[in-house]
């Protein structure tokens, strides 16, 4: 059998950061429900993202999608101590802004809004990039995120310096390490396999 | 995989158990734990299905070089010599990664308001005496696995119809995505806790 990549329509794609609700199109043929298996099934952890094609093209692969999944919900959603949800969600958005990934950008830009309610400097880190001036803590969590996205690696003891300062401990900042290093893992899927789309019109 | 199988994180960041890196490491156990899961499931499956435990290991090593950290290249190039037929191919890799060399993210966005931050950089094409070496498969992968690793906003579907072309199912596509993301995922977890590990603690 032979296979191809899936023809996508250019009309209205998104072109810039935004923290509106974007979508996002496979470019490779994602597995139907009714071609799931048990093994599948598993390999989605929660059975809701069998409506997600960017989840069912990974399920092609459902062990190394379930292993995954299980490492991203610990990192974002753990609740005990370290960092604060925001600023995970900060950490996320601050990577996908340097990789150029626009869809995953809105969707933890908008998380670090909903946790933080400073929807204003969220948007500014969109807009102006990375080298964006907030504050001293979120402009530290912003050039760790973004030291570590650099190939080889840019960071070193002055990020970990700088949030110390902040008032980040060890789990703090190792919570800035895993959800940056996360992302480099994510935008590479979103922005390799598929890309984004418009918001749904209603 | 056994329990005594030495978490590979751990081993590549030199966490010692006792350590306080290894206490910051058990209060995120299921990522700890999964992490592990997730190099099992990509460098070490049951069923390696069309991406074989070479080709595996063969961008392993390419991916780790690209990063320039000598710990993990020599980890991943020490797994790829115990492959059947992968010794076959440690030169050729590694002469690969010295004219794969490069700094990113760069690439390029969509033309718009965006197409201001446009950065150039190189498009890797594996050279043709490696070329002869690898096969045009796992050369096709391994171009592939540069694009991802410096330039992933470049990506296309012609790059993922090029991988079809050369032979990849859309399923070994997705493992293929999948090992180099995982392996852009696990290098920086295990550079920034070394990190972390060398500064002053203010517990």
């Amino acid at each position: 059998m032979s296979e191809t990549t899936i023809a996508v329509s250019h009309k209205d794609r998104p072109v810039a950061f935004t923290q509106d609700e974007i979508g996002w199109t496979p470019w490779l043929m994602p597995l139907s429900e009714d071609q799931l298996t048990e093994r599948h099934w598993a390999g989605l952890v929660d059975a809701s993202r069998a409506k997600s094609p960017y989840f069912m093209l990974l399920a092609r692969d459902p062990k190394i999608l379930e292993a995954r999944t299980k490492t991203d919900n610990d990192i974002f959603y753990n609740p005990a101590a370290g960092l604060p949800r925001a600023e995970r969600e900060l950490s996320a958005a601050a990577v996908s802004r340097a990789n150029g990934c626009i869809f995953c950008a809105s969707v933890h830009a908008r998380f670090a809004s909903t946790y933080s309610k400073r929807r204003e400097d969220v948007q500014r880190l969109l807009d102006e990039g990375v080298s964006v001036g907030i504050d001293q803590r979120w402009n530290a969590v912003i050039a760790a995120a973004v030291a570590l996205t650099e190939t080889p690696l840019a960071f070193d003891q002055r990020q970990v310096e700088s949030l110390r300062q902040s008032g980040l401990d060890d789990l703090a900042i190792a919570d800035v390490i895993y959800s940056a290093a996360f992302f480099n893992w994510a935008n590479r899927l979103m922005l390799s396999l598929g890309e984004p789309t418009p918001p749904a019109k209603g | 995989m056994s329990e005594t199988e030495p978490d590979v994180i751990d081993l590549l960041a030199g966490i010692p158990k006792g350590s306080r890196l290894d206490g910051v490491r058990a209060e995120r156990k299921q990522a700890r734990d999964n992490a592990q899961k997730s190099y099992e499931a990509l460098l070490a499956p049951k069923f390696p299905g069309g991406v074989t435990a070479e080709d595996r290991y063969a961008v392993a090593a390419f991916v780790a070089g690209l990063h320039r950290d000598a710990r993990i290249v020599a980890f991943y190039m020490d797994g790829l010599g115990a492959q059947d037929r992968g010794r076959d191919v440690v030169e050729a890799i590694m002469a690969e990664i010295a004219l794969a060399a490069a700094d990113g993210p760069y690439g390029s966005y969509p033309p718009g308001p965006l197409t201001v931050e446009d950065k150039s950089g190189p498009v890797h094409k594996i050279s043709e005496a490696n070329r002869r070496a690898l096969g045009a498969r796992l050369s096709a992968a391994l171009e592939h696995a540069h694009l991802l690793t410096f330039h992933p906003r470049d990506a296309t579907p012609a790059a993922l119809q090029s991988l079809l072309d050369a032979g990849w199912s859309t399923t070994d596509i997705v493992t293929l995505s999948q090992l180099v993301a995982f392996l852009s995922f696990q290098i920086r977890v295990v550079a920034g806790l070394r990190i972390l590990a060398a500064s002053v603690s203010q517990a």
